[in-house]
Formats: C-alpha cells, structure tokens, sequence
C-alpha cells in the first residue's frame, strides 16, 4: 500500500562572509518570530583526554558575559527573547528566539561573543559549581546514571566518543583554568568553524546588511582541522558486569555502526525502528508482552557523526536469569538477520519517519537547529532529500545492514545487576 | 554568493539596538471554531498550520476525582489500547504505527484523554480505531498483569530518585493522601487493581462519560461529518457527572527533612503553599511576580542560587495548577551541603521582594520576556489549542487570554509588592528536603 507522499521542502538561502562565517537564511511569513542559530564545529570529541567536559563547561561560560556586553541574557529578555543551548560529543548550539522586530539584537549579542568573550573570573568559579551540580544530578545521585560512562569505556578504545559530554569525572571540570578556556574559545569560537541560521519572518536583504554589519569585522580565525584517532575495528566481543544499588537488573548491549553520512545509515535508524520504539516493534512485543522477560526494552543510536553505536537496553522482570534474557534478543536479532522483513513492517517505520518528520518541522527552532546540522554534514540541502533516503531502503538493505551490524564480536555487553544486599 | 565587506567602523558594541518593547505588541488568539455533535458532545477546533499534519484529543471527564479505588482511572485510561473486542493490543499498535500515527494516553486528576497525532491525510482510517477504544475495549487480564508487573518495578525505580519521592511527598502535604490531587500510587495500589472496577470504570466513565473534542491542525473539509459519524452516536451522557467532593486534609507539620538515600549527594527541595485559582483576579498579575521571583532564567532565584552561589543546576518556582485548588511551588535539586543554604536564600529573595518594590527597569524586562513569550508559543495550532483548552476545561471567561495580557502589561511595582506580601510568606510554605 502507498501512499502520496507529502513534499516537505525547507527553502532557504545559503552566503558566505569574507570571514569564512556560513549563514543561511529561511524565511517564514507566517510567524511574528525570528529564530537565531548558531552551531559552533566544536564537540565532546575535540576536547583533550586530560581534560574532557570542557565543551559543554564553555557552552555554560557562553553566558557569563562578552567583551562589550556583560549581560547575554537580560538585554535578551527586554527584547521579548528566549535562549538555550546544547552540548553533544559532536558540536555545540546556541539558540535564541525573538520577535522579529527585535532580530538586531540577537546580531548584537551572539556577534559579541563570538568576538570575545569577557573571561570573567567569577563567572568561571560559579559555572564549575554548576556544571558539577548538573553531573551530580544526572550522572550520579540518579539509579544506573553511570551507564554511559561505563558503555563509552567498554565500547570505544581510540575515538574521544570514549567520554560524555558532561566529561569523564568531576575533577577535570574542577580543575579547569582561564587560561584553557582562553585557548579553547580562540581555537574553535571563530566565524570559519561557525554556522549562522536566521529563520523567520525575515527580510533576506536585512539579513545580509546585518550580519555583515556584526559580525562582518569578526577576524575569520584559523579553520580547525579536525584529525580524530580513529577507533579501529572490534575483533572481539566485550563483556562487563556490575553490581550497583538499584533495585532492577538493566541489560545493555551496543554494536559499533558507521557514521551519519555513511549510505547505510538510514537502513540502520529504520532498523532501530523495527526493534524498538514503539509498542509494535518486535523487541518490545515479543520480550515484553509475549515471553515477559523486561519491564521495557528499547533500541536507538545517538546520530553521532563519527562511527557511532546502536544500542539496545531494556530493565529485566525481576527473577529472570540475564543470560536467558539475552539469548531472548539474540534470537530476535537473529530473526532479523536471516529472514527478510516484510514489505508491511518497513513501510510502517518509513511511515513512521515521515509523520516525525512533518511534526518536527512545525517548529521553527528545529527547522532553524536542522539547517544548521546539515550545513555542517556539508549540505543544507540534504535537509530536503533525507525523506527521500528513507524511503528508498529495501527490505535487502535492512537484512544486509543488520547481519553487517549484529555480529557477536562488533558487540558490547553491560550486565548492570541489582546488588544483593546481605540478610 | 558572497556579499560586499562594508567596513564597520564607528559600530559601538557596547550600545544595544533599538528595539520595539514587547509590551507594545498587539498579541490575537485565534478564535476557535466550534461544532456540536448530535450527542451533544461539543467540538472545538483550530485550522492552521503550514504543515499537513493534525491532532486530535479526546477529553473525558475520567480523572482520578471520580475513582472511588485508587489507580483505576489511571489503569483505565493506560490500557485502553491494550485489546478490544476486535484487536488485540498488538493488533491496535501496529495498526496505528503503520498509518505513522501517535497515539497517547494521559490521565490527569479531573480528566483523562486520548491523544492522535497524525498527518492529515491518514485521519480517516484512524478515527475508527479510536471509537473502537471507547466503544469495545476489553481490557485483558494478561495485559493488566503486565501493566501491574511493569509498572512496580518502574515505581521502585522512581522511589531511589530524591525528586520523585519529594514530588509525592509534597503534593501529600498539601491535600492529604486520600485527595485526588495529594494522592500516589504504591504497589499496593497496583495489586489491588482488577479488571471488574476497570470494566466498570471504562463503561461509566468514557463510554457513558462527558466528552469534550479538541482538534488543531491542517484539517479536512468533511472532518466534523467525520467525528459526527464516529462518536456523535455513542451513548455519552454530557452533563451527568456524579456529585463528589474530596475534603483536603494538609499535613499540620511544616517542616520536613527525610532522608531516602544515605549516600545521595544531592537533596530534593520542595518550598509550597495553597494557592489560588485561575479565577482569583490576583492570578494574572502573580504571574508576573512569579516570573520574576523564579519562573525564567533572569529571575532571582536563579541570578542568586544558580548565578551567584553556584548550588544549584537549576532552580524554579511556578503554579501547579488543578481545577479547583492550587499550588505554588519552589523546587530545586542542590547539593547535599547547601539544600540548608539555598531554602535560605529562597526566604531571602521572598523577603527582598516583599520590603523592596521592584525596579521599573526589572519590571520591564520581565513583562518583555512574558510577552515575548507568549507571542513565541501563539504561532502553531497545537499550542493555540492548547490555550483554548485550559480556557475551557477551567470554564474560563471567553477574554481569559486578553485579560491576561492586559494584566501583565499593567501591573506595577506596588502592586508587585503588596501581591508578595500576601503570597511570599515562609510561614504559609511547607518545606521538605530530600537526600
């Protein structure tokens, strides 16, 4: 059954300034706002061994006032604006979002800092606390919250994909110095390793006056060259267990797959579709409705750019032995490998992808974030022919891609166990 | 293409641009169509939206208010899509994943819904499968035993979390744990589930319940026809709602300190009080003090606790709304050492803003930022209905939206001051700290 597909088509306008700054430009006059993005080429994965959280510990410091302007967010605010950012292992993203009448001043604020910032002492003692709070938080006083360190190290030997984001441990963001964060903004908060989006209710002639007009003086700084240790290929299947307090056994299993532009990867995303993410996907139907095995069960990747992992995890229903549970998905993942799905079962997930898709771009933020995102693979465009790509996997691709990907020695194993604690 | 470099000299950075003050902006909700179905059910809808896609809700009046056994509207509500009469419950999700559909249930205390998001194109072959929830779900025993199973284990999960425990904690204090709004779900409550009181829930409550339609989107020109063939005969009786009255039953003690986890390095904090309603007319203008106390990223709390003394990663106070009680509420989680030091600095901030008027320049800033705000969440129709929504189930005034806005825009420091003097007073908060 087909169905007529619906053309979602992001227009937009792509300028380069003598600096090296991309912008692109994509007008909506249905809104009164206008959405401000800028990704900066810098992630997790640059960021030196010895001192890893440093990325997103900038992206704190990012706030804590520029050369000229010693507040970022209250003239933000007075001019009916809101902003956020992000940090991933692969790049980091400053948004803000305005009336339209008041665009010149998102051009003043973020061209001020990535002019400079003011590297305030204070500034840095306060967001070192935070950023520790916000470890303390997420990654430690929370059950199974050191998952993702542990997999990292398990799983990556080579590649800096080996930490978080939030960093390997609290000393490194306690230790941290205003001279790295003067070296680290130099190095990679320059307008040739920047994007700049601008999207909304926009005139494209003002656009192009004033961003010339703000950041057009930005010395353009050196382009970062990018030479990451590659991970090499796994030989051989590795294996963790750990006893933590937590009151379920969590299994946790992740293969190495390729990169964001590699051709396959949008057969391996629908196959994580197939296998998890919905009530309808096998893992979930067969291991938690049928057998009974988990309380829930998933399967997703992180869309890392570089070499990335697919992951399923699932909490075990308690009294099931883990070695039994796992033999439970290896047979589903043998399933998959050796019989064909069918036409149905990967149209539901294109399906699937297409309704995401439509339901993502009614943001105007995400429109503007994906831009930029796609700038950075090297072609906006392809913004606009990802629906297509989906759509074009055969039930071939899946079967290929997922015996390439399930192999038992490209695999990763967590056994997170519940402490027994003593009678 | 590149453009020209126009040198750039005589920019002074330090001086900001012009800009339009938020508060001079003419802010418009769109008005919402409405159609009644021949059962009466009524139908509020919002067409707009650049994208071909829509939702709809279905609203019924099946909160836990009317359970008279605790987590039977919420079993109800969640395994509505766990097997009908036709359908198993694979059958249901695969039918709606394969259309790319989302489908959510929520239960809240006075309603519980469904939810469809869909591209527009496929919303008649949906349609049915939701009657067909309404009309025909059967409500296995094995699915209930999953649910039961599933949901004890993720509630002991949650009980190692010092904010889940101080979220349940909390709400207790205010209402007491046999009010709908203070009341939590324990793994007794979960044995205790059992497929006749869900039967009977099921058939008073959403097949003979008070319904209410919400749809926005990008929406077919024969869609009221559409909902009118499916659910405008289904036997709901749209006004009858059984009389019941919950006494609220607050803790006497104010102060708590409980400790969850010994080894935890961070404390949940939890400052509260009764509140007033969206009818209340100090309502509109609290909000703007609430903004400015701790409800954005410029506000005190978090310019002193976040900012300045770095306990926190983030700090907020806002109205926990219900229909017919509120709460405000401060909430934070900081660490251990400092969860002392920080309730201080929240007594203090609340102490500053009841002795000090605030500055006409704060106050500006905060009315731009509330106003910018709005006017950012206006432009798509899911949040537009999302207005008229609250607008409705609270059987506010039609104007609640301009009423609002006007409010935001007028009020003054002292009448800032004299609100905090009302509602900014330690002695009216419970406070609870969980490590």
């Amino acid at each position: 059954m087909g169905f007529t597909d619906i053309c979602i088509m992001i227009r937009y306008e792509r300028f380069e300034l003598k600096n090296g700054l991309r912008v692109l430009v994509h007008q909506d006059q249905s809104t009164p706002m206008v959405v401000m993005n800028i990704l900066y080429d810098v992630g997790a994965r640059d960021e030196d061994p010895s001192r890893t959280g440093f990325a997103h510990l900038f992206e704190h410091l990012m706030f804590g006032g520029s050369v000229n302007i010693p507040d970022y967010d209250e003239p933000l605010q007075l001019a009916g604006g809101e902003n956020n950012a992000y940090t991933t292992n692969d790049l980091t993203n400053y948004y803000c979002q305005l009336p339209a009448e008041n665009m010149e001043t998102a051009f003043w604020l973020e061209s001020d800092r990535m002019l400079s910032l003011a590297f305030s002492k204070k500034s840095l003692e306060v967001q070192r606390k935070v950023v520790c709070e916000e470890f303390r938080e997420h990654y430690l006083n929370k059950p199974y919250g050191d998952v993702w360190k542990l997999m990292r190290e398990l799983a990556y030997t080579t590649h800096p994909y080996r930490w978080m984001t939030i960093g390997k441990e609290l000393k490194h963001i306690e230790e941290a110095t205003l001279s790295d964060v003067k070296a680290f903004f130099f190095k990679h908060y320059t307008p040739c390793n920047a994007i700049l989006v601008v999207a909304g209710n926009v005139d494209m002639e003002e656009v192009k006056r004033l961003a010339d007009k703000w950041f057009g003086d930005i010395p353009s700084g050196e382009r970062y060259q990018r030479n990451l240790p590659q991970e090499p290929v796994q030989q051989e299947a590795r294996r963790l267990t750990v006893h933590r307090d937590v009151p379920l056994d969590a299994f946790y299993k992740c293969w190495h797959m390729p990169s964001r532009l590699h051709k396959g990867y949008y057969a391996i995303d629908l196959i994580t579709d197939i296998l998890g993410g919905s009530t309808s996907s096998r893992l979930y139907q067969v291991l938690v409705k049928e057998k009974m095995l988990f309380s829930n069960i998933e399967c997703y990747h992180f869309g890392s750019i570089d070499n990335g992992l697919l992951t399923i995890e699932g909490k075990l229903v308690k009294g099931v032995d883990m070695a039994a549970a796992e033999k439970a998905v290896e047979e589903i993942l043998q399933e998959l490998k050796e019989k064909p799905v069918e036409e149905k079962e990967l149209q539901k997930v294109q399906n699937k992808t297409e309704s995401m898709m439509a339901f993502e771009d009614m943001s105007l933020m995400n429109r503007a974030n994906s831009l930029a995102f796609y700038e950075l693979l090297g072609d906006a465009s392809l913004m606009n022919s990802e629906l297509n790509r989906y759509q074009s996997v055969t039930v071939a691709d899946i079967q290929q891609y997922a015996q390439q990907i399930f192999d038992e020695r490209n695999s990763n194993t967590l056994y997170y166990l519940a402490q027994k604690t003593n009678p | 293409m590149s453009v020209q470099h126009v040198t750039s000299e005589g920019i002074d950075r330090s001086q900001p641009p012009r800009i339009k003050d938020a508060v001079d902006f003419q802010l418009t909700l769109k008005p919402y169509d409405k159609y009644v179905l021949d059962n009466g059910v009524e139908v509020y809808a919002i067409h707009a939206g650049a994208e071909e896609v829509m939702q709809v809700e279905w609203v019924f009046y099946a909160g836990n208010w009317y359970e008279e056994q605790k987590g039977i509207a919420m079993a109800t509500n969640h395994l509505l899509k766990n097997g009908t009469k036709q359908r198993s419950a694979f059958e249901l999700s695969e039918y709606i994943d394969f259309y790319g559909a989302y489908l959510n249930r929520s239960c809240f205390h006075e309603t519980a819904t469904i939810s469809l998001h869909t591209l527009t194109k496929h919303i008649a072959e949906l349609l049915p499968v939701v009657r067909e929830m309404i009309t025909d779900s059967i409500f296995p025993e094995q699915e209930l035993d999953i649910f039961r199973q599933n949901m004890k284990q993720r509630l002991e999960v949650n009980l190692k979390k010092c904010d889940f425990v101080a979220n349940r904690l909390i709400d207790e204090y205010l209402f007491g744990y046999h009010h709908p709004y203070g009341t939590y779900a324990t793994a007794e409550v979960y044995d205790a589930l059992n497929r006749e009181a869900i039967e009977a829930y099921h058939r008073d409550y959403y097949l003979n319940g008070r319904l209410v339609l919400f749809v926005a989107g990008v929406l077919p020109n024969d869609l009221y026809q559409q909902l009118n063939s499916q659910f405008g005969s289904l036997p709901l009786r749209q006004q009858l709602l059984p009389e019941r009255t919950h006494p609220i039953v607050a803790a006497q003690e104010k102060k708590y300190r409980i400790s969850n986890d010994p080894n935890g390095v961070q404390g949940a904090i939890r400052l509260a009080r009764p509140y007033i309603t969206r009818r209340h007319p100090d309502y509109a203008p609290m909000q703007v003090l609430n903004a400015l106390f701790g409800g954005f990223f410029g506000s005190r709390l978090m310019s002193n606790i976040r900012e300045d003394k770095g306990y926190t990663y983030g700090i907020h106070s806002y109205v926990q709304n219900h229909v017919s009680a509120s709460t405000l509420m401060v909430s934070t989680e900081a660490g251990r050492d400092v969860c002392e030091a920080t309730i201080g600095e929240v007594w203090h901030e609340m102490k500053v803003l009841r002795e000090e008027p605030v500055s006409a320049d704060e106050l500006l800033l905060v009315k731009n930022y509330l106003i910018g705000s709005v006017l950012g969440d206006l432009d798509g129709p899911f949040h537009i209905i999302a207005r008229w929504k609250n607008i409705v189930l609270n059987e506010l005034p039609e104007d609640y939206f301009y009423h609002s806005i006007d409010a935001i825009k007028s009020v003054t420091p002292e009448k800032l001051q004299e609100l905090a003097n009302r509602y900014l007073n330690p002695e009216d908060f419970y406070e609870l700290i969980v490590v």
